[in-house]
């Protein structure tokens, strides 16, 4: 068995998980440009679906981790359009997207 | 007694002159102004003669009745207090007591204010003179008519009140507003004896157990329980009749009371001759007839009243011997005969004090008009030593005058004498000799006094300067009628009550017997032969006295063969300048009474002013000064802690908002951060857990305070005071 010989297990799964997490949480933390934040979230979003498959399948059998994916792949969805729009009302008073520049907020 | 007639009538011989009073009185300046002078006296004429028919319908109808059934009653005028078992009415009743009073008054009275359309003539405040002189008569005939105490006390208040008004009538000039006070205060002082005499009644009789009625009536058949109650060994009869008697020093003028008699000369001579000779004066005596039972419980009493009677009768008298003022003479008279009437009220004759107090009436109203019509005639003049040679100017003046001279004199048959007589024998028989003979020598002063008066107003040449002279007229028969009628009463007056002892039966005495049932001065009814034959001795020794007195002054004021001096000078004018400045009792009182009342308020006005008005104020300071205290500690203290909570959560939070940077990427590093910190925590072990939070808390307070030491603000800032914000521009 071509699967049985690469032997890919849930620790395998758990290893790509990280590094997509790690990936988006740098692409997070390092991004200037607002829309490339919303990407390194949704990398996150996508780490943690990765978790639930694994442990769904590897785990229980069952299918409540799929149906959790599933979820947060929708929640993502309806986060990227309220963040895309967030972006947007940012350019249209900032004139630029750029995180740096819009710290109104600071005290 | 038991079963009075009642009649509506009686009223009316109250409210008529009160009407009167108040009509002239709310209406009297417009009606003055648009009516003349005319307008006011027909009102306050005519109610007085319709209130003197009414009396005389009211004396007619007790006529009529049987001697123990003479009583009238209008009980329907208002009830008054009902309290507990203490019920007044205004009520007024008319036995055969009363009836004389109302006689007296209204007549007396009504002759009076005809007199005065005449004498008043010219007064601006003509108007306001016959309200009060309607309102005086009103209270008198309240006085009078009252069918309890409380009744009388009213009328007696309100008598003392329009006395006052009237004594300070002409009020423009000090000394008589002076005089109205002197006499109210006095007076005060009387009716505070009457008033306590009245609670002495109602509690003694309460103490006794028989209720408290002041109804004259209901009174008489339980006055003698008061002798079963004592206050300190004093019955409460005697206190009661002492308190009373002192109310009737103050009313009716009598040592220690009389001061302001005198002095209430200074009100128009119709007022003096209405209240301080004829009417209100005489209240007292009629008190104390009335209270008689009372008295008649109490010897002692009876004894001080009259030994004060007999003491004033001849003080007065010594004192009219000397004084130069026409009406000053007639005041001091007035006291004198006053003494005569509580002389006679002292030895139970209480019928001889009302009798003479009626002849009084006459004569002394006479004698005051009569003088009223000098001083009129003479522009204003008072002093006798400027009058003179009046006889022919003025006939009917002198005439009058004559008669009530002669009548005061207690020359027989005019009425003086058989009132005085009556009081004299009285006296004696009721076993006080000394008290006859003290009253003895006061009627022929009297004589002597009231002759000089005479002869010195109207016979001899004229004193006056020319100008008065020239302006000496009769007056006017408003006033000369009222003189005859007045005269002619005092001729025929004494005829009421001419004694036993003359053939007569003493009808007066008679007629008041029903009334003043239980005075002893019974005693004296009985005539015995040998007891007449001293009567007739004494009558000859006053009408003795009284011509001594006469031919005195005859010589000395008319032939002028005597000088006055022979007695002026006696004991090197000593006694002279003493009765002469009235013994000084003026002074007396002034420097003890007035001094001592004037010191007192002097003391109370200062000790007010000083301790505490100290007191208040240093209080006052005290307050202000805890005020400015708690003020300075509220805005230095209070307002410090509170500004320095502010101004410390203000820093904090200065130093706090730096922490917000605005930056995503530091919000999400300190998410992570946050999110490793929870991964941490939880494996720790539960040793480590405690000094691990102790630590975070630690850096959050060294992060705290270094945030409020690195403030931009100072962190306490000096308050801000009242006063020193600065002015606004």
């Amino acid at each position: 068995m071509s699967i049985a010989l690469l032997d890919i297990g849930l620790r395998h799964f758990l290893l790509v998980s990280l590094v997509v997490f790690a990936l988006g949480l740098y692409c997070v933390l390092t991004r200037k440009n607002a829309i490339g934040i919303l990407m390194g979230v949704e990398l996150i979003l996508n780490s943690a679906n990765i978790n639930y498959i694994a442990f769904s399948h590897f785990s229980s059998g069952r299918y409540d981790g799929q149906i959790f994916a599933i979820f947060v792949i929708m929640l993502a969805a309806a986060e990227a359009v309220i963040g895309l729009a967030i972006v947007l009302g940012i350019y249209q008073n900032f004139a630029t997207i750029d995180v740096e520049a819009t710290d109104n907020l600071q005290g | 007694m038991e079963h009075p007639f009642e009649v509506s009538y009686l009223r009316w011989i109250v409210l008529l002159p009160l009407l009167g009073a108040v009509v002239n009185g709310i209406l009297g300046a417009t009606l003055q102004k648009r009516f003349g002078k005319n307008a006011i006296s027909l009102i306050a004429c005519s109610v007085v003669g319709v209130a003197f028919l009414c009396a005389v319908a009211a004396f007619l109808h007790i006529l009529r009745l049987g001697p123990e059934h003479r009583f009238l009653l209008d009980t329907l005028v208002a009830p008054w207090i009902h309290i507990g078992d203490l019920k007044v009415d205004i009520a007024f009743w008319v036995d055969p007591l009363s009836a004389v009073m109302i006689l007296i008054v209204t007549g007396i009275g009504g002759l009076i204010h005809v007199y005065s359309i005449g004498y008043m003539h010219d007064d601006e405040s003509y108007w306001r003179f016959f309200t009060f002189l309607n309102l005086f008569t009103a209270a008198m005939l309240t006085l009078v008519l009252g069918d309890n105490l409380l009744l009388l006390f009213v009328g007696w208040e309100g008598v003392g009140l329009c006395s006052y008004a009237l004594i300070g009538f002409w009020y423009k000039e000090h000394a008589n507003t002076t005089a109205g006070n002197k006499a109210f205060i006095v007076n005060r002082i009387g009716d505070a004896g009457f008033t306590l005499g009245i609670f002495t009644i109602f509690w003694g009789l309460n103490s006794a157990g028989h209720g408290t009625t002041p109804v004259f009536r209901e009174l008489v058949p339980v006055a003698h329980y008061l002798q079963t109650v004592s206050v300190w060994g004093i019955p409460a009869a005697t206190l009661a009749a002492l308190f009373l008697f002192i109310g009737a020093t103050g009313k009716s003028a009598q040592i220690p009371l009389y001061v302001w008699l005198p002095d209430a000369m200074a009100g128009p001579t119709p007022v003096s001759a209405l209240i301080h000779a004829a009417t209100m004066v005489t209240a007292g005596v009629y008190m104390m007839a009335r209270m008689h039972f009372v008295f008649s419980l109490a010897p002692v009493a009876m004894n001080v009243v009259a030994t004060v009677g007999a003491l004033t009768a001849i003080f007065a008298a010594t004192i009219g011997l000397a004084q130069n003022d026409i009406k000053r003479v007639l005041a001091y008279s007035t006291v004198s005969q006053l003494g005569y009437m509580v002389l006679g009220v002292g030895v139970g004759a209480y019928a001889a004090a009302i009798f003479h107090l009626l002849t009084h009436a006459f004569f002394k109203a006479c004698l005051f008009l009569g003088s009223g019509s000098v001083i009129h005639a003479m522009g204003g003049e008072q002093d006798m030593r400027k009058m003179g040679g009046l006889r022919e100017k003025m006939p009917y003046t002198f005439m009058t005058f004559f008669i009530s001279t002669l009548a005061i004199a207690g020359l027989p048959p005019l009425s003086g004498f058989f009132s005085k007589d009556e009081i004299l024998w009285k006296t004696f028989s009721g076993g006080h000799p000394f008290l006859w003979l003290l009253g003895f020598a006061g009627a022929g002063m009297t004589a002597f006094y009231m002759f000089r008066q005479v002869f010195m107003t109207f016979f001899g040449e004229s004193r006056a300067d020319h100008h008065t002279q020239h302006h000496l007229h009769e007056s006017p028969p408003v006033m000369t009628y009222p003189l005859i009628i007045l005269a002619t009463g005092a001729v025929l007056a004494g005829f009421l009550g001419v004694p036993a002892a003359l053939g007569g039966s003493n009808r007066f005495e008679q007629w008041l017997e029903p009334v003043l049932v239980g005075g002893h001065g019974h005693a004296a009814h009985v005539t015995e032969h040998a007891v007449e034959s001293l009567e007739y001795l004494l009558m000859i020794a006053s009408v003795g006295i009284a011509v001594a007195g006469i031919l005195l002054a005859y010589q000395m004021y008319y032939r002028k063969t005597l000088s006055p001096e022979v007695f002026s000078s006696a004991g090197g004018g000593a006694f002279y300048d003493l009765v002469y400045n009235k013994y000084y009792i003026d002074e007396i009182y002034q420097a003890t009474f007035v001094r001592g009342t004037l010191a007192l308020c002097w003391l109370g006005a200062n000790f007010d002013l000083y301790v505490i008005d100290y007191l208040v104020n240093g209080a006052a300071r005290l307050t202000a000064f805890i005020a400015w205290l708690n003020g300075w500690f509220d805005n230095l203290v209070i307002d410090g802690l509170v500004n320095a909570i502010a101004d410390g959560i203000f820093a904090i939070g200065n130093r706090l908002r730096q922490i917000q940077t605005g930056s995503i990427n530091v919000y999400l590093y300190v998410i992570v951060g946050a999110v490793a910190a929870a991964q941490f925590l939880p494996r720790l072990s539960s040793e480590m857990l405690m000094p691990v939070l102790i630590a975070v808390v630690i850096a959050l307070a060294v992060v705290g305070v270094l945030a409020l030491l690195s403030a931009r603000r100072p962190l306490w800032r000096p308050p801000i005071l009242r006063g020193d914000a600065p002015e606004p521009h």
